[in-house]
C-alpha cells in the first residue's frame, strides 16, 4: 500500500482498479522503413486491433447514440480505400503511422472543407487516427479508457473534449496528477457527483489495473489496496448517496438555523431536483458564437423559462459576465494582454452600456410575467461608484432587489459601503480567490493558492459576511466551494446565509449543515479563520466539529 | 453497364446512420458498385471514407454502377435502399 496526496476536488470515497486516460501518441520522426511489407502488415494489423476494440466498447456502450458513433468509426477502420491509399503511401516511403496520418488527413480536409455534419465528424476521424497510430507504436489506446467495469479514471488532467465521452456510470472516481480545485476536471467531478482528487503527484506510476481508493474530502489517495477494502469503500458510498437521496427540504443547521442552498444554473434545463431556489443564473449561453446580440423576446422567452419554472422562489439572475477571457464576437473587444484584468463583466457596459440596458428590460418584462422572486447581480464590481450605478440601473427597470457579486478583493474591502447601495452580495470564490492571490485559475501549478481554506480567502469572507450581518442584509457565495460539505459549515458559521452550487452538491451539504449546530460552525469558523494555513484550517475545523452520525463523516477529515 | 441515379431519401442525408447501413449493404454485394453525385469520380460504395466524402444530403442525386454477373440486381438492391428515408426505420 502507498498513500499519495492530492487536493480533494469533489467530496466521496471510491475504489477499483485504475485506467489512465492516455494521451494521444506522438508521430515520430519518420524513417523510411526498410521493409515495406513489414509497414503494410503493420497497418493491417493495427486496424483489426482498433476495429475488435471499437466494436467491443459499441457492443457495451450504454447510449444508442454512442453505440452508434462507434460502430461507424469501425467501419471508417476498416475501410479498404484507406488500406489501399496506405499501401501506396508506404511504397512512397512512409512507416505505417505516417502513412495512416497521411491518409486520414487527406479525408480530414474534405470532411471539414464540406462543413455542417461531416466537419463535426472530424473529430471522429482524429480519433481514429489517435488509436491506429497508438495501435502501430504498441503504445496504449488514447481516450478515455473502457474496460467494461467500473473503475477509477486517472489523467495528467482533464480537457472538455477528453471528458465528453466519460460514462458517469462507470467512473467510480477521478485522480489527476495536474489540475485544480477550479479545474474542468473538478467542476466535471462535482457536476456529475463523482469523487474527485486533483494535483496527486504519483498517480500516473500507478499501473493500470491496479486496486486503489481515493477520499474526495481529505485528497487522499491509497494505491495497492485490497478487494475487501474495494468492497466497503463502494458500498460506503452507496449507502451514502441513497442516504442523500432521501434528504429533503430547506437548508438549516441542526439548531434551525436557516441556510439556503440555491442552484447554479445556464438554463431551465439545469434545473434538477428539488431546490429552494436559483443563486447563480448565468446568461452567457445566450450570448455565445453570435455577432448580434440575442433580440428582446429571445432574452424574455429564455429567462422566463427559468422564472416560470421556480413559481415563488428566489432567482439570482448575473448580468453578461463576458470580457477578453470569455470574448463575444458581437461586443467586439480588443484583444488584451491579460484578460482576466481587462474589460469583463460590469466593465463592458462602460463602452456597451446598451448591452445592460437592454439585458435589464428583458429580465424585468420576464420577471413581470411570472410569480419567480427575481435578484440581479452584476459581476466583477471593484467600487461602490459602480455597485451605486449598477442598482441604480436595475431600480429604474423595475427590478427591485439588486446586488453586486463580490469577486474583486476592492469590493470585499468596502462591502459595508457597498451595502448602503446593494440589496445583497454574492461571493463568487472562485474568481475572489484569482484575484486574492493573483494566481490565474487556469494555472494547475498555482492550484495551492486557489484552495478555498486558504485563511486570507476566509478572512475576505469573514468581513464581506459581517457586513452583511451589520446591514442585515443577505450575504451568499455562489462559488466551487460552497459544494464543499466541510467549508459549508464555516461559510455558515461565517454568518453567510446562502451557498449556491450545482444541483447535485446539494444533498451532501444539507446534510452536513444539518449534522451541527450554528455555534459549532460559528467555532469551526473561528479555528479555521485563525489557522496559518489551508491544511491547518481544514485540520482545525474537522477537530473543532463534533464526531457525526456517520462513521466516515463528511465534516470529520 | 447496370447504371441506376437516384435521389437521396433519408432525412439527414447520406450521413451518420444511412451511410452506414447503405456501405454495409454494399459490403454484402458480389460485385463492387460504385457511387457518385453529379460527373464527379465514382468512389466505391463499400467505402465508408468515401460514401461519406461524397457529402450527398437528402434530395441529391446520386448514380450507382456496376459490372458483372448479378451486377443490375446489386445496384438495383442499393439504389431502393438509398431512395428510402432510414433515419425512420428501425434497425
Amino acid at each position: 500500500m502507498r498513500e499519495l496526496r492530492g487536493i480533494g476536488a469533489s467530496p466521496g470515497g471510491a475504489a477499483g482498479p485504475v485506467y489512465r486516460l492516455a494521451p494521444p501518441p506522438a508521430l515520430p520522426p519518420l524513417v523510411e522503413p526498410v521493409d515495406p511489407e513489414a509497414e503494410k502488415t503493420a497497418v493491417r494489423a493495427a486496424v483489426l486491433a482498433v476495429a475488435a476494440d471499437l466494436t467491443r466498447r459499441a457492443d457495451t456502450a450504454l447510449e444508442a447514440t454512442a453505440a452508434e458513433v462507434l460502430r461507424a468509426q469501425v467501419m471508417m477502420a476498416q475501410d479498404e480505400t484507406l488500406i489501399d491509399a496506405a499501401d501506396i503511401a508506404i511504397d512512397g516511403g512512409a512507416d505505417a503511422p505516417h502513412a495512416i496520418t497521411d491518409v486520414l488527413a487527406g479525408h480530414r480536409a474534405v470532411f471539414e472543407a464540406a462543413g455542417g455534419y461531416l466537419a463535426e465528424r472530424v473529430s471522429d476521424l482524429d480519433d481514429l487516427r489517435d488509436r491506429l497510430v497508438a495501435a502501430c507504436l504498441g503504445q496504449p489506446m488514447p481516450g478515455v479508457p473502457d474496460p467494461g467495469h467500473p473503475y477509477l479514471l486517472i489523467a495528467r488532467d482533464l480537457a472538455p473534449a477528453d471528458t465528453a465521452g466519460l460514462e458517469p456510470a462507470m467512473v467510480l472516481g477521478l485522480v489527476t496528477a495536474e489540475g485544480g480545485p477550479t479545474s474542468h476536471t473538478a467542476i466535471l467531478a462535482r457536476t456529475l457527483g463523482i469523487p474527485a482528487v486533483v494535483r496527486c503527484a504519483g498517480i500516473l506510476d500507478v499501473a493500470d489495473g491496479a486496486l486503489a481508493s481515493l477520499d474526495g474530502a481529505s485528497g487522499v489517495v491509497v494505491a495497492g489496496v485490497s478487494a475487501e477494502t474495494v468492497t466497503t469503500v463502494n458500498a460506503d458510498r452507496l449507502a451514502e448517496i441513497e442516504r442523500r437521496a432521501r434528504s429533503h427540504g430547506p437548508g438549516r443547521t441542526a439548531d434551525g438555523h436557516p441556510v439556503a442552498l440555491l442552484a447554479n444554473i445556464g438554463s431551465a434545463r439545469d434545473i434538477t431536483g428539488e431546490v429552494e431556489g436559483v443563486g447563480l443564473f448565468r446568461t452567457e449561453l445566450l450570448y455565445l458564437d453570435r455577432v448580434d446580440p440575442p433580440s428582446h423576446e429571445e432574452q424574455v422567452a429564455a429567462y422566463r423559462d427559468v422564472f416560470a419554472a421556480l413559481p415563488g422562489r428566489k432567482v439570482v439572475v448575473r448580468t453578461l459576465d463576458a470580457g477578453a477571457d470569455k470574448p463575444l464576437p458581437f461586443l467586439r473587444l480588443a484583444d488584451e494582454p491579460n484578460p482576466a484584468l481587462g474589460v469583463r463583466g460590469l466593465r463592458v457596459a462602460r463602452q456597451a452600456p446598451s448591452v445592460l440596458t437592454a439585458q435589464l428590460a428583458a429580465i424585468a418584462a420576464a420577471a413581470a410575467a411570472t410569480d419567480a422572486d427575481v435578484w440581479v447581480m452584476a459581476p466583477m464590481v471593484a467600487t461602490v461608484a459602480e455597485a451605486a450605478a449598477f442598482t441604480e440601473s436595475c431600480r429604474e427597470h423595475g427590478l427591485p432587489t439588486a446586488g453586486v457579486m463580490i469577486e474583486v478583493p476592492a469590493a470585499a474591502l468596502r462591502a459595508s459601503q457597498l451595502m448602503c447601495h446593494a440589496d445583497f452580495l454574492s461571493v463568487g470564490t472562485n474568481d475572489l480567490s484569482q484575484y486574492t492571490f493573483a494566481a490565474d485559475r487556469m494555472c494547475g501549478d498555482l492550484a495551492d493558492l486557489l484552495d478555498p481554506w486558504q485563511p486570507a480567502l476566509i478572512a475576505l469572507l469573514a468581513s464581506c459576511a459581517a457586513a452583511g450581518v451589520e446591514a442585515g442584509k443577505p450575504v451568499g457565495v455562489c462559488g466551487e466551494s460552497a459544494a464543499d460539505p466541510s467549508f459549508a459549515l464555516v461559510l455558515a458559521g461565517l454568518g453567510i446565509t446562502s451557498l449556491s452550487m450545482a444541483p447535485r452538491s446539494i444533498p451532501a451539504v444539507r446534510e452536513s449543515l444539518a449534522a451541527h449546530t450554528v455555534n459549532e460552525c460559528r467555532q469551526i469558523a473561528e479555528a479555521a479563520l485563525a489557522a496559518p494555513s489551508p491544511e491547518a484550517a481544514r485540520a482545525a475545523a474537522a477537530g473543532a466539529s463534533r464526531q457525526l452520525r456517520f462513521g466516515d463523516g463528511v465534516s470529520v477529515r | 453497364m447496370p447504371t441506376r441515379t437516384v435521389l437521396v431519401g433519408s432525412a439527414s442525408g447520406l450521413h451518420a446512420r444511412p451511410a452506414a447501413l447503405f456501405v454495409a449493404e454494399a459490403a454484402k454485394q458480389p460485385v463492387l458498385v460504385t457511387i457518385r453525385t453529379g460527373d464527379k469520380k465514382p468512389v466505391p460504395a463499400r467505402s465508408m471514407l468515401a460514401v461519406l466524402s461524397l457529402g450527398a444530403k437528402k434530395g441529391t442525386e446520386v448514380t450507382l454502377e456496376a459490372d458483372g454477373d448479378d451486377a443490375q440486381a446489386a445496384v438495383d438492391t442499393l439504389a431502393d435502399l438509398l431512395e428510402r428515408d432510414l433515419d425512420a426505420v428501425d434497425a
